[in-house]
């Protein structure tokens, strides 16, 4: 639909835009949480990257030191590692219950939608539960297909305090 | 004194090839290790590049006080206790940044840099002896080496210098990866685990753990790199340093980084070099190559730091059971951005709370807590390697010695 004159019409329009994107971002929160790496690395765009940065402010996060700043060979490397059965903090990882909500939508631009939401996350390991939220901005892409992951930051709110080892993805 | 009279015998509990489990689980040991160990010898607090500027800052800690390292007008580096001399505010909330005056916030008594007093609002309702000379923040002793900087409670200790000993000329060998630009903290991972600080002491200069524990990581190497990465089988060593240090040598090759500059490119840095020599001659490129990977050696330096290839490793003990860890990151001081950037992707691929490594050591070393739990009359062994091998224990009974000597004392 081009330029629409009337912004009566472009409210519904993206209205049912993040209703696709929260769809997708519930199922992507539901395989991490089940672990189904292969089908979550599915979802992704082979130039996307996924990111946990330190430092709270800022996009640049190539320049800086993050938690995760994965391409897609270092996604498909961690995958390997979390199911290899080799990592003692992945076998067994903590269980893991997110929930994911307060979607806004920031930007629409050239087939791309950027989405804000809350993630809290609760682990549970040995004797020990604890809650990890952040922010979190994906960029979603449209394709004949349907929709792909082409970047989620995860900003914790703690991200710059100390963290734990942590066996398993936000 | 009447306390230490009353505790059992420090040095019956650590002997030449074993230490007795208590030193994991005893409060009380604990508390007595925050005195005699962290207020009385020489702590690492920051690195020199952290606070480059008059009127930089940083927080840190001795032990379990915590401290602000400022960097003066003059250049000099004051270490300060966090603590209002009024009625103990904190006068500093920020991890770091720049400032020329810490207030405390409850009733707005203003230090300078240095720690002086500056402002105390109403005075006039003070005693007439009251001079703000009499209330500086708490000063620490503060040396030192190759930007290393330490601080003391102790005005009578030796001196850094003497301190660090054998250790200074590995200190030396490690700072060479900053490629002729020096080195530049950037940024840091940090994270705490369930377990005794001196778990962590030991890790830094255990070599048998890495095949084991990291082969998750290793897997994920390129083929030449996972070579690199057989700390095992490449003629290491560890070595008694003096006064709890030691260097544990996994790669003999990358020992001095200005050695060798002529070896071929290894694989996994090819697409760097090229990158680097569209700018830089082929000269600088070698040079910055060969080091961005780091060293192959970590340097234990009793209590609570490590050069650690190709990172600084800071431990903090938070309670006996509870340890703070902080990995700073290296880079090179206005050396090519792209090196740089692919120092900080090598940090993230082992360290931080999802790196490929440091997960499992804090899995590894809660669950020696969690095994130390029982059998609390059995002994944690350092027995390994008499000879001259890498996976030795000698880096561990070199800092229990030490241990052993301030706490008897």
């Amino acid at each position: 639909m081009s330029a629409a004159q009337d912004d009566r019409n472009v409210a519904p329009l993206r209205a049912i835009e993040l209703q696709q994107a929260i769809e997708f971002i519930w199922r992507e929160a539901d395989l991490l949480d089940a672990q189904d790496y292969p089908s979550w690395l599915a979802l992704w765009s082979v130039t996307g990257h996924y990111v946990i940065p330190i430092d709270r402010n800022g996009d640049d996060h190539a320049a800086h030191l993050n938690v995760v700043y994965d391409d897609h060979a270092m996604r498909e490397a961690r995958i390997q590692r979390l199911r290899s059965g080799l990592s003692m903090s992945a076998s067994p990882s903590a269980r893991t219950v997110r929930t994911v909500s307060r979607f806004r939508a920031l930007d629409d631009v050239e087939g791309a939608s950027v989405i804000r939401c809350a993630q809290h996350l609760v682990e549970y390991k040995y004797d020990r539960t604890r809650i990890l939220a952040a922010d979190v901005t994906y960029r979603l892409v449209r394709t004949d297909s349907g929709l792909i992951l082409d970047q989620k930051v995860v900003r914790l709110i703690n991200s710059d305090d100390a963290l734990f080892g942590i066996g398993y993805l936000l | 004194m009447t306390q230490e009279a009353a505790t059992p015998g420090y040095d019956s509990l650590v002997l030449d090839d074993r230490v007795h489990t208590s030193l994991y689980t005893d409060p009380a040991i604990f508390e007595a290790e925050m005195d005699k160990i962290f207020n009385n010898t020489w702590v690492w607090v920051a690195h020199a590049s952290e606070i480059p500027a008059a009127g930089n800052f940083k927080m840190s800690h001795v032990g379990r006080q915590p401290v602000i390292v400022t960097r003066g007008n003059d250049g000099r580096v004051h270490v300060l206790l966090n603590r209002c001399r009024h009625r103990a505010g904190s006068v500093c909330e920020e991890r770091k940044g720049k400032t020329s005056v810490f207030v405390c916030r409850y009733h707005g008594w203003s230090y300078d840099i240095t720690g002086r007093l500056r402002g105390v609002p109403h005075s006039a309702g003070c005693d007439a002896g009251f001079d703000k000379k009499d209330y500086p923040l708490v000063s620490l002793r503060v040396e030192e080496y190759a930007g290393l900087i330490f601080a003391t409670f102790r005005n009578d200790i030796q001196p850094l210098d003497e301190y660090l000993g054998r250790a200074k000329k590995w200190i030396d060998l490690f700072m060479k990866q900053g490629a002729g630009f020096g080195v530049k903290a950037s940024g840091a991972h940090r994270f705490r685990f369930r377990g005794n600080w001196k778990i962590q002491l030991e890790n830094t200069t255990d070599a048998y753990h890495f095949p084991i524990v990291h082969r998750s990581f290793l897997t994920s190497l390129d083929d030449e790199t996972e070579e690199l990465f057989d700390v095992l089988g490449q003629g290491g060593w560890v070595e008694d340093l003096g006064n709890g240090h030691s260097v544990m040598v996994m790669i003999p090759d990358l020992i001095d980084l200005e050695a060798n500059l002529d070896a071929p490119i290894p694989e996994r840095f090819q697409a760097l070099a090229d990158e680097l020599s569209k700018d830089h001659p082929p000269e600088l490129v070698r040079r910055v190559v060969r080091a961005v990977g780091g060293t192959g050696f970590n340097i234990n330096l009793f209590p609570n730091v490590a050069c650690s290839m190709a990172f600084f490793r800071v431990l903090r003990p938070v309670a006996v059971d509870e340890t703070e860890i902080t990995h700073i990151a290296i880079t090179m001081d206005g050396g090519p951005e792209a090196a740089n950037r692919a120092r900080l992707r090598l940090h993230e691929h082992f360290q931080g709370p999802m790196g490929f490594g440091s997960p499992d050591d804090a899995e590894g070393w809660e669950r020696v807590q969690r095994g130390a739990a029982s059998g609390e009359n059995l002994w944690i062994l350092l027995n390994r390697g008499k000879e001259r091998d890498v996976s030795a224990e000698t880096g561990m009974r070199a800092a229990y010695q030490m241990w052993k000597r301030i706490m008897s004392t």
